[in-house]
């Protein structure tokens, strides 16, 4: 099978001279899910922000190396078009606060001024949001602002608006880290689903989150890849002393 | 040992009794003023608070005089001031608030980049110029050009007014937005300027919109720089090329004419009347529309 995503010697720096990512080269599978650990500071969300081009708003943070979805560079695409094809989910829910249910699922197509039916609209927010499993708990309330929602609920809706746009490759910063065990539960569960559809990359804190969810993992320290692997493997032998240490709690 | 703690104890709790005193008569005179000033215009300015007011324009001072020895409320009102000041202030509006969001939009995002700072100094430095200056600019820059006084003048000299509040509300209201918001619209794929106008703006609609709100209750009354630029006029005026009249120019008018003075307080209520509906709208707007 070929990679979906392949990265060839990533580096990101937010000062010159000094990467936080550091020459990372790997490959993601399609309709995997990959878990990305390490250590606070270690360059997880930084490489993962580089997937979708998060650093163009900031002008002063390079990327340098190739990130290929699908054999096309996405350092030299349209950085609009990446994130069409490239989702983002943040730690915070985000809903936006002023639009209802409805118009956040939408809010993708809105804010691309993509016109669509009303047929097409109700169709792509009942997929979206039964695709969360949030359908049947929302589905009397789509006209309350999005804010309305628990915690759990609005991550879902967040999820369930950048499903709406039908990525290749979904990428979650820490979805569960705002949340209680049961909507954490709830959206682990959602990920496995998921994953027949999408691939899925998602930076994490929690381990144990990593061994239940993940196919494949990656170990980051101090900006470097050091280890990528299946997850079973990597947490039963570890190949790298230092994953080792991480995996046992020696440091991190 | 403890009975000096006990002591000292109970000198402390006598000062703070002390100094909540203070505070709450303080306040309570400094109210005193606040509330002179509402009952000295309502009780002068009912007698001439009627229809006539809205619907007639300032009367001559011969037939006020007249009607001031027949002991009759004043023929006249204060129609052409308060078209006006409709059209000066709404024109005003026009000008400053696209200038205002756009510059509020660039100070929220670029805080701390070298020309932004300057844009923010001199937004300071607009705030506290005084409204005569800011008159006298507008009377150089429009009423000369031009060839003569104008509602046109008048409503640039607002504009310069109002748009440091508004600039400042803008600014203030998009950066205590979460940047969360920004991402999230950008990470859709979305373009800088939908998610300005379609996630920033309104979710930030409370703030801006009060700070708008704000600004215009506060040139309403504002006379110095009219004086220089719109001048004044005794008849109802919708051409902007032409001197205009406004509430503040004919409460000033009817302060110089003895025989028109009663009219003062009538059109000092109706202006007191319309800042404080602006001000109590600006308050729901700003707690319904809370983010």
């Amino acid at each position: 099978m070929n990679p979906i995503l392949e990265l060839k010697e990533v580096s990101v720096s937010y000062t010159p001279g000094k990467n936080a990512v550091d020459k990372v080269t790997t490959e993601i599978y399609p309709n995997t899910i990959t878990a990305i650990m390490g250590p606070s500071g270690c360059g997880k969300s930084t490489l993962l922000r580089a997937i979708n081009r998060m650093h163009d708003l900031y002008p002063h943070i390079k990327t340098t190396g190739e990130i290929l979805l699908k054999d096309k560079n996405v350092l030299e695409m349209d950085a609009m078009k990446v994130r069409r094809l490239v989702g983002m989910v943040f730690q915070q829910p985000n809903p936006f606060p002023t639009m209802s249910i409805y118009d956040n699922v939408l809010a993708g197509y809105t804010l691309n001024g993509i016109r669509l039916k009303k047929r097409e609209k109700d169709e792509i927010v009942q997929h979206s949001l039964k695709s969360v499993a949030l359908w049947e708990e929302v589905k009397d309330v789509m006209t309350k602002r999005g804010s309305f929602l628990s915690g759990g609920q609005q991550q879902r809706l967040c999820i369930a608006r950048t499903l709406a746009l039908k990525p290749e490759v979904l990428l979650m910063d820490e979805p569960t880290s705002a949340l209680d065990p049961i909507s954490t539960n709830k959206i682990e569960e959602l990920l496995l689903e998921l994953k027949k559809e999408f691939t899925i990359i998602v930076v994490t804190h929690n381990m144990s989150q990593a061994a239940r969810i993940s196919d494949n993992s990656m170990f980051m320290y101090l900006g470097e890849l050091i280890e990528h692997g299946n997850t079973t493997q990597m947490f039963t032998k570890p190949k790298n002393k230092r994953t080792e240490e991480y995996l046992t709690g020696v440091f991190g | 040992m403890m009975e000096s703690i006990t002591a000292s104890n109970r000198l402390r709790k006598g000062k703070d009794k002390i100094i909540y005193f203070l505070v709450c008569s303080f306040s309570f005179l400094a109210m005193i003023p606040l509330f002179l000033i509402l009952w000295d215009v309502v009780s002068k300015g009912y007698k001439n608070f009627n229809i006539r007011l809205f619907t007639e324009v300032t009367p001559s001072s011969m037939d006020a005089l007249l009607a001031n020895m027949n002991d009759e409320p004043i023929p006249g009102g204060i129609l052409n001031g308060i078209t006006g000041t409709i059209l000066i202030v709404g024109l005003a509006i026009l000008f400053s608030v696209p200038l205002g969001l756009s510059i509020g939009i660039y100070l929220a995002d670029n805080h701390g980049k070298r020309f932004a700072k300057v844009v923010s100094y001199l937004t300071d430095l607009l705030q506290g110029m005084p409204s005569i200056v800011i008159g006298i600019i507008a009377y150089a820059w429009v009423v000369k050009p031009l060839g003569g006084y104008s509602a046109l003048a008048g409503s640039v000299a607002l504009t310069i007014m109002m748009l440091p509040m508004i600039v400042r509300s803008t600014e203030e209201t998009l950066k205590m937005l979460p940047y969360a918001y920004k991402e999230a619209g950008l990470a859709l794929g979305a373009s800088y300027t939908n998610v300005v106008f379609k996630i920033l703006l309104p979710s930030g609609f409370g703030g801006i919109f009060t700070g708008i709100l704000l600004a215009i209750s506060r040139v309403m009354g504002e006379t110095a720089p009219l004086m220089l630029t719109a001048l004044g006029a005794s008849v109802v005026n919708w051409n902007v090329m032409e001197p205009t009249s406004a509430i503040p120019l004919l409460i000033w008018d009817f302060y110089n004419d003895p025989n028109l003075v009663d009219l003062i307080w009538s059109s000092s209520l109706l202006l007191l009347i319309v800042i404080f509906l602006l001000n109590w709208t600006a308050k729901i707007v700003a707690r319904k529309w809370k983010v």
